[in-house]
């Protein structure tokens, strides 16, 4: 009897240091309890609840400590290993797109981070999200382009790669590069301010590609040779995933000094906007181009085109 | 008495259990442990002393029964078990050598060069495999590079029709044609590779799986419609 209930005592140790670990981290995560990812808390937790030392060595910095240890359950593998990759992956498709849709209709009480990816950040979405939106504005500014040369005498249409390698470059360190900076800035504030909310790398890579899925139907409302219709879409895209960012790192930033809480704010809409701007100036040519570059073409095109006629008859013979 | 019956007469009879395979498409060859030594064995050796022409006939013919699979696909463990990269290889040269031909006269090649198609063809077929792997799949490396490069056959059937198609002109009613060209070919590799991928995925994952396959041969097909040859 007496071992009996020692072997209880032990085990229900072993319960409540996990739920004071769960309790320990921050306040909001309460509230998780009912969400989809939140059902498969408990079942990691016991999977893997030996938390090994590994967690140190890949996450140095201590403010972490608390956000691993809660999600660190399931980075029980060393860096080096498949497995430990693995766990970035642990998504299944409906909770991709529960993410997708929620990071295209942000309210301003519910925290994206905390709602749907608490403790389960994954790199699926914003890897595919990046490589999606690289191809669909290569695709949609050649398409654009062929369309303004639709009406030019020489209509050769020319599929120009090099929009992909550059699309591919802005997208892929605005996605992974700005989330590195910002995470090193919030850290940076949080040794000097103690923040109550404070997110993971990773969870930072998660808003920021889960943000860029709302340019996606942008991109190719812009195909529309209307100016109204593209200005219109771009200052939606830009409000939707400029609210996701701001009411995610809002909490974060809030006790620091107002002057530099609003800095870095400004700083985070301020490459969202160059980015999306800039996207629009280098791979869409506006509606005033268009019409310069049409007198430009068929002024030159009447020149050129004997000289084009005789070429063709050359390559066919 | 009985047992030893049954010794006597289970050893002839072994030979021909070799025969009973458990699906009609998976192919016995020489496999089966057997104490008395079956001529199978025998042919594992003596491959290095048969002539050539046996050797490449052989592997030609593996190459063209996986062609034949891709042209009708059904669940088979054909393609996964004996995979080659063969197929892929001479696919994406053909097809990387067929999207050259284009513009070669203008200074300004705005086509993919022949480096950028293999690149893409490849690194893509990496990066799906890579992500397929990530997400629990339980497909090796090599099968899945194997099933999308042998996937990749129905656009390059695509582009040689649309080749042809452009020789007759390249307006508007071309257009249309090799955009239904292109739209039922990429079709028809999303389907085909999907039907070979899709049992290694745990089933809540499979649209993950899908949508990366489905943009890799959609970025294809869209090189192989924006085709144009030199004006």
């Amino acid at each position: 009897m007496a071992a009996n209930s020692d072997f209880l005592l032990t085990f229900q140790e072993f319960d409540s240091s996990e739920s004071h670990l769960g309790g320990n981290g921050d306040a909001t995560t309460i509230s998780i309890e009912d969400t989809g990812a939140g059902s498969h808390k408990p079942q990691k937790q016991r999977r893997s609840a030996p938390v090994t030392s590994f967690e140190e060595d890949n996450d140095p910095l201590a403010n972490d400590d608390k956000t691993e240890l809660l999600s660190g359950q399931k980075r029980s593998s060393p860096f080096w290993t498949f497995e430990y990759y693995q766990t970035f992956f642990d998504v299944e498709t409906h909770q991709v797109r529960e993410r997708i849709l929620g990071s295209l209709l942000p309210w301003p009480g519910r925290n994206f981070v905390h709602l749907y990816i608490r403790n389960n950040p994954d790199l699926y979405g914003p890897f595919w999200i990046c490589a999606t939106l690289v191809f669909v504005i290569a695709i949609c500014g050649n398409i654009s382009d062929f369309l303004v040369d639709l009406g030019k005498p020489q209509n050769k249409y020319v599929p120009e790669f090099r929009k992909v390698t550059i699309a591919a470059t802005a997208i892929y360190s605005y996605a992974w590069l700005v989330p590195l900076a910002l995470w090193g800035l919030l850290v940076w504030r949080n040794s000097k301010v103690m923040n109550i909310v404070s997110y993971s790398f990773l969870e930072i890579v998660c808003v920021y590609g889960y943000s860029l899925a709302v340019y996606i139907p942008a991109v190719v409302l812009w195909l529309l040779p209307y100016e109204a219709v593209r200005w219109f879409s771009i200052v939606v895209a830009l409000c939707l995933s400029g609210s996701i960012l701001v009411l995610t790192f809002w909490p974060a930033v809030r006790d620091d000094q107002p002057r530099v809480a609003i800095a870095i704010m400004t700083a985070i809409m301020a490459l969202h906007i160059l980015l999306a701007f800039g996207c629009k100036a280098y791979f869409f040519s506006t509606l005033e181009d268009e019409h310069t570059a049409v007198d430009a073409v068929v002024g030159h095109g009447t020149k050129s085109s004997p000289t084009m006629k005789m070429h063709r008859t050359n390559t066919m013979s | 008495e009985k047992m030893a019956e049954v010794d006597e007469l289970s050893k002839p009879m072994f030979a021909g259990l070799s025969d009973v395979s458990i699906s009609r498409d998976i192919p016995v060859e020489g496999e089966i442990n057997v104490p008395v030594g079956t001529p199978s064995h025998d042919d594992e050796y003596s491959t290095l002393d048969e002539p050539v022409k046996d050797t490449i006939l052989r592997d030609l013919k593996a190459v063209g029964k996986k062609f034949v699979h891709v042209m009708y696909p059904k669940k088979s463990s054909t393609l996964l078990r004996d995979w080659d990269l063969w197929g892929p290889l001479l696919l994406c040269v053909t097809l990387a050598l067929m999207l050259q031909g284009g513009s070669v006269d203008s200074k300004e090649d705005g086509g993919p060069q022949f480096a950028e198609v293999f690149v893409i063809i490849w690194f893509g077929s990496v990066i799906i495999t890579l992500n397929s792997k990530l997400l629990g799949g339980t497909i090796s490396f090599f099968q899945s590079l194997c099933v999308l490069g042998y996937c990749i056959m129905p656009l390059t059937v695509a582009m040689v029709v649309c080749r042809l198609v452009l020789l007759g002109g390249s307006g508007m009613v071309s257009f249309i044609v090799r955009l239904i060209v292109v739209t039922a070919s990429f079709s028809w590799s999303t389907f085909a590779s999907t039907a070979f991928l899709a049992d290694s995925q745990p089933s809540n994952r499979k649209a993950l799986v899908v949508y990366p396959v489905f943009l890799f041969y959609f970025v294809i097909g869209w090189m192989i419609l924006t085709f144009s040859p030199s004006a």
